[in-house]
């Protein structure tokens, strides 16, 4: 279970307020006008944006305060998701130690994980090297390697085509669903949101609100989904 | 959206070691000499001409060098011509050029039985003396116009394209594109530039010593010099180091006040298609201006080789010695202005960084005369020559260094910080695997840079070395003071050669990685 218990988030004058339950297993869209505050809410369970109130728990135990390397969490930014200096092999290692010092078990680790997501034989390449679509892949081979319970995603598909960000969501999906974690994803696709996630968060006028069935949002949506949907 | 919210993380014990080194090395010796300084003000009414030289020396510098800079500027700004890339390349060289190897070059072209007198003379006309008040500032100008057209050169690029060819789409005239799109950039690049080169000029020394001298053309630097070697009266030395510090650091606040450009950015090699100035006499100007520009720095360089390779066979062995004692001194500058530059822009904040760009603001004799204070009762101060050059010149590279490093840092945070926090990459692993990987360029060029301003530098071993001990420039002005000329134009060559190479080897070997 991620909680969110009285959180507020202020930053320049914005301030976000969410106070909600997630449950474990679920894959949960993040959805709202942009500026809204879908990047801070999860920066703040990250641990970028330290909330100026409230507290942050993951099955219990409290997370706010500590560091962003330190939380059961692996997260994927719009860009820069991959350290271009180093091989796709080395950026994977570095989900198992952040000092790369690795044990051949832990470098057949990383192999095994490259190869589950279609980039067999490809560690030795710099990221330069690859398409995005192949980025994107090696991107998800750590997340996989790190076997963090609690994924958030945002938005690190949306340079992709929508044919390939389909295939990323559906990877996404199969990889969470082998490592039996939660996902939290930034979307602005309502059609993305209704294939991939169980429910919705969405974001407006400074608050987080409780995640929702999908069904349920989009059968009944609130004033502020609508003005964002335009229907 | 992802403001800077959380709280900044602790800096570590490496900054704090380097702050505390920079600021002792800097402030201790400042100290010394207030302490030292004759307060019974016995001002010589040479003290007050060395005053109104030097200020107005580094006025005269500063306007004719920002003054011809425009037209050089503006003419590679809209021209395309074979060597263009060179041409805008030798203009940074001379940064990382010795000053005496410069005056060299320029002896040998402006000087007694130079280039010049020699057109004259067949002409008829007395020869004219480089020494004096326009030696001074011809000497400055051959080192700051370079750097002032770059400048100036990357405020005319910073023009986007697009406005040129509305101009043009409008009908608009040279003088009409000049008022409406120059005018405006050159205001606001101008003040700056002319601030760096009068702040540069102020601290003049090896340029003063070697075509100055004598009462009327004395700098502040060069009489704190004379008031050791002629004098011995350190009282004096610490009085005028004072004033050195007092105008130096005025001038820093006026030019950081003015923000003030370094010159060191890449990408001058677009030209913008100018419809306006397409015209015959347009393009006859700009040309003449780049080829007098050329010429002006080119011919110097030449110079420089040509005597030198003749007087390579003159040099005595000493020259080799205090090339070896010159090497070690840029490495070790080089060692340690890399570590603090490193410890310094890693921890991130503006006090790291002002300590370590305080260095500007004093001069190498100032922080001299406050050593040579400090260690005189203890100890022999000649002992003491190679690591007070060393630290000396690790206080001056290093703001040029953090001006390089610490913006470099900042981007590499910008972009990858947050991948590194969340994947938990602190202390040793993130500088292992994000900050100097990311970092090689910069560093490379930093040592470079570094290596080659130490092994060029003449000015606090001046005070400090006795009779047996040299740094390379220092040997190139001894055997200059013994009217050794040619032994000493080959000791340039070898002082250039060594310079450059140090300089190409760091820099080429932060290079590489193409992948990256």
């Amino acid at each position: 279970m991620l909680t969110l218990e009285g959180v507020v988030i202020r930053l320049d004058g914005f301030e976000l307020q969410a106070d909600f339950q997630v449950e474990e297993g679920k894959r949960v869209a993040v959805i709202g006008p942009s500026g809204a505050g879908k990047s801070t809410l999860l920066n703040a369970i990250a641990g970028f944006v330290e909330p100026v109130a409230g507290r942050v728990l993951w099955r219990g135990a409290e997370m706010t305060g500590s560091a962003p390397g330190k939380r059961p969490i692996s997260l994927l930014f719009q860009d820069n998701n991959l350290f271009p200096h180093l091989t796709v092999a080395q950026n994977v290692g570095l989900g198992i130690h952040p000092g790369l010092k690795l044990t051949a078990e832990e470098q057949a680790r990383v192999e095994r994980a490259l190869a589950r997501v279609g980039l067999e034989g490809m560690g030795t390449r710099k990221p330069g090297r690859l398409s995005g679509g192949q980025q994107s892949r090696a991107a998800l081979a750590r997340v996989l390697v790190q076997r963090n319970p609690l994924i958030l995603l945002d938005e690190p598909f949306s340079a992709l085509g929508p044919a390939l960000k389909v295939e990323m969501l559906e990877l996404v999906q199969d990889l969470a669903g082998e490592l039996g974690a939660t996902v939290l994803m930034v979307s602005h696709d309502p059609s993305d949101m209704e294939r991939f996630a169980d429910a919705a968060i969405l974001v407006a006028d400074g608050v987080a609100a409780a995640p929702v069935a999908v069904a349920e949002l989009m059968e009944n949506p609130p004033p502020a989904l609508r003005d964002y949907l335009g229907n | 959206m992802a403001a800077r919210a959380v709280p900044l993380k602790p800096v570590n014990a490496f900054a704090w070691i380097a702050v505390a080194f920079v600021a002792a090395a800097i402030f201790v010796p400042l100290a010394a000499v207030f302490v030292r300084a004759d307060t019974m003000v016995k001002v010589l009414t040479s003290d007050w001409s060395a005053l109104r030289f030097t200020i107005w020396q580094a006025i005269l510098s500063a306007v004719f060098s920002v003054g011809l800079a425009i037209p050089v500027a503006r003419a590679l700004a809209r021209r395309a011509f074979p060597g263009r890339g060179i041409l805008i390349t030798l203009l940074g060289a001379p940064f990382i050029l010795p000053v005496i190897v410069a005056v060299l070059g320029l002896l040998a072209v402006f000087g007694r039985g130079g280039l010049v007198n020699q057109v004259l003379g067949w002409a008829g006309i007395e020869p004219v003396s480089i020494y004096g008040l326009h030696g001074v500032v011809l000497a400055h100008v051959f080192f700051n116009l370079p750097l002032a057209t770059r400048i100036i050169l990357q405020g005319w690029q910073a023009i986007p394209g697009e406005r040129f060819r509305l101009a043009a789409n409008l009908g608009m005239s040279p003088g009409q594109v000049a008022r409406v799109l120059e005018w405006p950039m050159l205001r606001a690049v101008v003040p700056g530039a002319l601030m760096v080169v009068f702040a540069i000029c102020l601290s003049s020394f090896a340029v003063a010593l070697t075509l100055g001298g004598g009462p009327r053309a004395t700098t502040v630097e060069l009489a704190i010099y004379q008031a050791f070697t002629f004098d011995f009266d350190l009282g004096r030395a610490a009085l005028l180091a004072v004033v050195q510090l007092v105008i130096a650091g005025v001038a820093a606040a006026l030019a950081l006040w003015a923000a003030v450009p370094t010159g060191f950015g890449a990408g001058m090699d677009r030209i913008v298609r100018r419809w306006e100035a397409e015209s015959a006499v347009l393009r006859a100007g700009d040309a003449v201006w780049i080829g007098l520009a050329a010429l002006f720095l080119l011919v110097p360089l030449a110079m420089i080789f040509l005597n030198g390779l003749k007087g390579l066979a003159q040099v005595p062995g000493m020259v080799w010695t205090a090339t070896g004692t010159s090497v070690v001194i840029a490495l070790i500058t080089t060692v340690l202005v890399l570590v603090l530059a490193l410890s310094l822009a890693t921890a991130r904040r503006g006090w790291a960084e002002i300590v370590a760009l305080s260095g500007i603001a004093v001069s190498p004799l100032v922080i001299g005369t406050g050593l040579f204070i400090m260690v005189n009762p203890w100890i022999n101060p000649a002992h003491l020559a190679l690591p007070v050059t060393a630290l000396v010149n690790t206080l001056m590279a290093l703001p040029f260094a953090m001006r390089v490093i610490a913006p470099e840092v900042a981007r590499i945070e910008a972009d990858y910080g947050r991948l590194a926090d969340a994947l938990g990459l602190r202390g040793w692993a993130r500088m292992r695997w994000l900050v100097l990987p990311r970092l090689r360029n910069s560093l490379g060029f930093s040592a470079g840079l570094t290596a080659a301003l130490s092994m060029g530098d003449l000015g606090v071993v001046a005070l400090f070395a006795d009779p047996d001990f040299a740094t390379l420039p220092l040997q190139m002005y001894r055997l200059m003071g013994a009217y050794r000329m040619e032994a000493a134009a080959g000791a340039g060559l070898i002082l250039l050669v060594f310079s450059l190479a140090l300089f190409y080897l760091f820099d080429r070997g932060g290079r590489g990685d193409v992948d990256a």
